[in-house]
This record gives structure tokens, C-alpha cells and sequence, in this order.
């Protein structure tokens, strides 16, 4: 009748891994930083499956607090994107290659 | 799930949207004729008897004007922009109900489209994304006041969006439960409106500003901004911008008026349900009629002030009252 | 092939394309409204299991918040990246490789569970007892510390970004 646990398993593993993809292959800094969300939102998915399927608290709490830490990531990590881009003008990973700001 | 509960959903779906659509054109007439009577004028009352048919002429003016899209706009991001500040306007009202049930045709309805346990969560998420059709129409349009608009107006509703949040949360403690039916019906004693007065006042300010309806219509104003973000739109995406905020207009009085305002209740709803549509039409105008007021009345905020107003008066002003209310709850219990 | 399954298969391959194109497209807002249709296809998977509380609040923080805050970024960093030089690694092939390993990892270990192939179970009708996942959070017994110890991230994380973007008058 419903859907089997496997689609829901392979659809958060095909997207952490065009995830991961995005992480490791961009040199924008902001692409990759949509794609460690993606790869957040595939845990998340896994995390709710398991959840509902062995009808736990655990699972439930444990999206709720990668969520919290996934906006605390992106306050913080898009404050430091901008502030970057204005001393350098790009966002170019492959750039950021010095410590002195 | 069976066949007659999906048409009966389709339908109720059908007359809500009809509603607002309607809604949307008979408050712009509405107000422009409040308007002119605060300013001791008549208002328009050439088309059809008293003016009736002035948006229907308006519509058909609208339609038929001629569409630019500027030559360095994304084209589509530009053309979807209109469609997705329009969609939330029109689903954000499926969670607030009419009425009770009434019996027609041998059937029992309920004067509802749903009602979902997690109702006043449902409209802050669709709240959220009716950023979105603003803040893109400004950046697509590739045009600076367009753009600043944009973002005065995401940074405002983003702002304010906490504000309504909070102000939703006092409702919630005293029913214990997030369902606006049961919120709804709660109020058959009291009015929350004399339980949560400050709740309310910022409940009305916050979603002014959510709306961007004077005085807080900063992203559209004229003399700095010509017409903030949507400056590049006209004939028929233009008129979705315009139906959007009405319909909002109309959207944000439905759920004061059933936050704080007693809902679809009134004298005479225990014997007569068919009444409650008419309570809750009778609630939203007088709602809306205060909306126009201030807008004849009050002149723009500045800027600056705005999101200081939002950040250092709403914001503690609403979380005090959360908390006053949690304790005082506290104490009736125990 | 159950509609259930049709429309999952539907959500899962919008998803997929979307998140295909987020991590492909060279044009930033782009991008970005890619990723709000990932992000909606998850809130979709997650009303399939019938958990509208996340579905919601995955509407809310994700769509309604995160992804709003990457579009003014996107914004504020405006030609930050010229479209003409290669957008990705020299070493591709190797994260090709790396990341397909991975996937075929990912995969195996999960098939080995006994369950892989049963039914997915949905939450209760009606969605989760929201009560008792509120108790949860705040119960001493329950997850008062991390929730505690979340609020604090959260300060530190708005404190952090304010001092970062703020900008500062030159001496």
C-alpha cells in the first residue's frame, strides 16, 4: 500500500551526496554553502523516517536541534561571507588561501 | 477518503478563493470611498449605480494595458514573481473557520476548509513565504529603487514577523491548543481582546506592517522610492501585486478577528449556525474600515524608526505579554 | 504503484533535479530558488509521513528564514564571482569518484537493515503528540540541557554575526 522505507533512504542519500558533490566541486563559497543545507535536509529526512517508523521521541528531537544549529550555522556563516566579500571582493574559495583579513 | 468529501473540499476551496477575489475587488472600492468621505468627497460613482462596477472597470482597464519587461530583468524570475506573492495570500485563509456546521441538502458541512492541530503554525509558515514574491520582483526587475524596495520590504516583514509570532502565542496558552476552531470557540464567554489587549495592539500594528499598509508602507513609498518594488510591473502582474496585498489585507483581518475578536460568534449563534458567515463578514469590515482609517489618518513612519519601533517596542512589548500571560496561567492553576 | 507512491516518485524526482541544479547552475539566485524547491520537496516528503508539525516547521526555519537570509546574501554579494572562470575544482575526478563510493557505501549498509524494504510506517493520524515533544524539551529527565545549550548557540551565533557584518567606523 504506502511507500517502502527504501525510497525515502535513497532519496536522502542521492541528495547528501549531490551535497557533497556541491561542497567538494563549487568554489563559490555561497553554493557550497546550499549544499551543506541539502546535505542538512537529507539527515533531517532520515531522521524523520526513523522517527515515524519506530514511532520515537529521539528522532524527532534530533531534527529539531539540527535545525537550530543549521540557522545558527547560517547567521553566523553568511555574516562572514559578507564581511569577506567586502575586504575582497569575491567569494572565490580557491581565493581565500590567506589568514590576514 | 471517498469521492463526495473531495468535491466537498474542492468546492470549499472554490468559494474561498471566489471570496477573496471578490473580497479583494470590493475592498479597493471600499476604501477609496472611505477615503473620499474622510476627505469630504465622493469617491468614484461613475460606473454603475453609486460606483459599483468601478473595479470591474478597473479590472478591464488593467487587463488590457500593455505589459513591459525591461530589457536586463530576469525574465523568469520577473514573471513568477506576481504568482508567488499571490498563491500565500490566497491558501494562507484555508485554516480559519466560518461558521459551526450547518445542515443543506441533507448533508451535514462544516463551515471550514480544515482543521489542522497545528492551524496558527500553519499560517506563520505561509506568512514567512509571502517574502519571497516581494524581495524577488525587486532584485529581478534590475532597477535600483526596485531593489531597494525589495529589501526595506523583506527587512520589515521579516522584522514584524516576530512581533505576530509572539502576539499569536497569548491566544494559544489560554485554549491549549493551536487549532483555530478550538481557539474560535473558546471565546463563547470572554473575547480574547479583553484578556490579551496588548496581544491585540500588536497583533494590529504588526500585521500593518506585515501587509505594508500605511503607516508602514515604507517598501511602496513614493517620493523616495517611486513605487518601491514593483516599480517595473504593470497591466496584469502589476494588478497580481495589488490583489495580493488587498487579499492579505482581508486575510489579516480574518485571523484577528478570530484571534481576538470572538471569531464567527455572536448573539443567536447556538440557534441559528448560518449566522456565523455573517458575524465573521460583519467582524472583517469593521476591521478593515480601522485599517483605512489609519491610513487616512496617520502619515509614513521614517525608515530608521520603523524597525526601531519593530525591535525595541513590539518585540519586548510581545514577549512580555507572553510571559505575563504564562505566569498568570501558572497561577490560576495552582 | 499505489498514488502514494506516484506522488512520492513525482516529489523525490523535482527534488533530485532541483538539487542537481543548485549545485550545477553558474547564476547565484539561481541557485538559490533551486534550493527553496529542494527545500520544498522536503516538506512534501515529510507530509507523506504524516509528521505536519516538521513539515511546518521546515517551512518555517528552512524556507520561511534560512533560505531568505542566503538570498540576501546573495544579494549583498552581487557579481561576486565571475561567471567566466571554471566554477569548479581542479580535482573533480577525484570527488567524483570519492563522492560515487560513497553513495554505493551509503546504500549498502542501509539495504542490510532487515527493514529496508518494509513499508514505511507514518506518524499517528492527526501528526505527532506535540505535548509530548514539548515536555521532552523541557524535561529534566528529558533534553532540558541540549535545549538549554541550543538557546545558547543560538545567542552566541547572533551575537557572532552582528560583530562579523557590522560594519566598523574607521579609526
Amino acid at each position: 500500500m504506502g511507500i517502502p522505507v527504501s525510497y525515502y533512504l535513497v532519496l536522502s542519500a542521492i541528495m547528501f551526496v549531490i551535497g557533497i558533490l556541491g561542497v567538494l566541486l563549487r568554489r563559490n563559497a555561497l553554493v557550497t554553502f546550499m549544499s551543506l543545507e541539502m546535505m542538512f535536509n537529507a539527515a533531517n529526512l532520515i531522521f524523520v523516517t526513523f522517527a515515524a517508523y519506530y514511532r520515537v521521541l529521539t528522532g524527532q528531537i534530533f531534527v529539531f536541534f539540527v535545525m537550530t544549529v543549521a540557522a545558527a550555522e547560517v547567521a553566523v556563516g553568511l555574516a562572514l561571507m559578507v564581511a569577506i566579500f567586502r575586504t575582497k571582493h569575491s567569494i572565490d574559495l580557491d581565493q581565500m588561501s590567506s589568514l590576514k583579513g | 477518503m471517498n469521492a463526495t468529501l473531495v468535491i466537498e473540499w474542492v468546492v470549499k476551496s472554490l468559494v474561498i478563493i471566489l471570496v477573496l477575489t471578490g473580497g479583494f475587488a470590493y475592498t479597493t472600492l471600499y476604501e477609496r470611498k472611505v477615503l473620499a468621505r474622510m476627505q469630504v468627497r465622493r469617491g468614484p460613482n461613475r460606473a454603475g449605480p453609486l460606483g459599483i462596477l468601478q473595479p470591474v472597470a478597473d479590472g478591464i482597464k488593467l487587463i488590457f494595458k500593455e505589459e513591459l519587461t525591461p530589457h536586463n530583468a530576469d525574465k523568469f524570475i520577473f514573471t513568477v514573481a506576481p504568482v508567488i506573492t499571490v498563491v500565500p495570500a490566497l491558501v494562507i485563509t484555508a485554516v480559519v473557520p466560518w461558521g459551526r456546521e450547518i445542515s443543506l441538502f441533507g448533508r451535514t458541512f462544516t463551515l471550514y476548509l480544515s482543521n489542522v492541530n497545528v492551524a496558527v503554525l500553519y499560517i506563520l509558515s505561509v506568512t514567512s513565504i509571502s517574502v519571497y514574491g516581494i524581495t524577488l520582483a525587486g532584485w529581478s526587475s534590475n532597477n535600483k529603487y526596485a531593489t531597494l524596495g525589495g529589501v526595506r520590504a523583506t527587512a520589515q516583514m521579516i522584522s514584524y514577523e516576530l512581533a505576530l509570532g509572539c502576539a499569536y502565542i497569548g491566544p494559544i496558552l489560554i485554549v491549549g491548543s493551536m487549532s483555530l476552531v478550538d481557539i474560535v470557540e473558546a471565546q463563547a464567554g470572554v473575547w480574547f481582546i479583553f484578556l490579551q489587549p496588548v496581544a491585540f495592539l500588536v497583533y494590529f500594528l504588526a500585521s500593518l506592517a506585515e501587509v505594508n499598509r500605511a503607516p508602514f508602507d515604507m517598501p511602496e513609498a513614493e517620493q523616495e522610492l517611486t513605487a518601491g518594488y514593483h516599480t517595473e510591473y504593470s497591466g496584469m502582474k502589476f494588478a497580481l501585486f495589488f490583489m495580493a496585498e488587498y487579499i492579505k489585507m482581508i486575510a489579516v483581518a480574518m485571523i484577528g478577528v478570530s484571534l481576538f475578536l470572538g471569531g464567527y460568534l455572536g448573539p443567536g449563534i447556538d440557534r441559528f449556525p448560518i449566522l456565523g458567515p455573517v458575524y465573521l463578514f460583519i467582524k472583517v469590515a469593521v476591521w478593515l474600515f480601522v485599517i483605512i482609517w489609519v491610513r487616512a489618518t496617520l502619515p509614513r513612519i521614517r525608515y530608521d524608526r520603523l524597525m526601531a519601533l519593530g525591535w525595541k517596542v513590539m518585540f519586548p512589548l510581545a514577549l512580555l505579554s507572553v510571559m505575563i500571560t504564562a505566569l498568570v496561567l501558572l497561577f490560576v492553576e495552582s | 504503484m499505489t498514488i502514494m507512491q506516484i506522488i512520492f516518485l513525482i516529489t523525490a524526482s523535482v527534488t533530485l533535479f532541483a538539487a542537481l541544479m543548485v549545485v550545477s547552475t553558474r547564476k547565484m539566485m539561481h541557485a538559490a530558488m533551486w534550493l527553496i524547491l529542494v527545500l520544498f520537496g522536503v516538506t512534501i516528503t515529510f507530509a507523506l509521513l504524516e509528521t505536519r508539525f516538521f513539515a511546518i516547521v521546515q517551512l518555517v526555519i528552512y524556507i520561511g528564514a534560512i533560505a531568505i537570509l542566503i538570498i540576501f546574501a546573495v544579494m549583498l554579494t552581487r557579481r561576486s564571482m565571475n561567471a567566466d572562470v571554471p566554477q569548479v575544482n581542479r580535482n573533480w575526478w577525484l570527488v567524483m569518484v570519492s563522492s560515487l563510493a560513497l553513495f554505493v557505501g551509503l546504500v549498502t549498509v542501509m539495504s542490510v537493515w532487515e527493514g529496508f524494504f518494509v513499508t514505511a510506517r507514518t506518524a499517528p493520524p492527526g501528526g505527532e503528540n506535540l505535548v509530548q515533544l514539548g515536555t521532552a524539551l523541557v524535561d529534566p529527565n528529558g533534553f532540558v540541557l541540549p535545549f538549554e545549550v541550543a538557546s545558547l548557540v543560538l545567542l552566541a551565533a547572533m551575537v557572532g554575526a552582528i560583530y562579523v557584518a557590522a560594519e566598523r567606523k574607521e579609526k
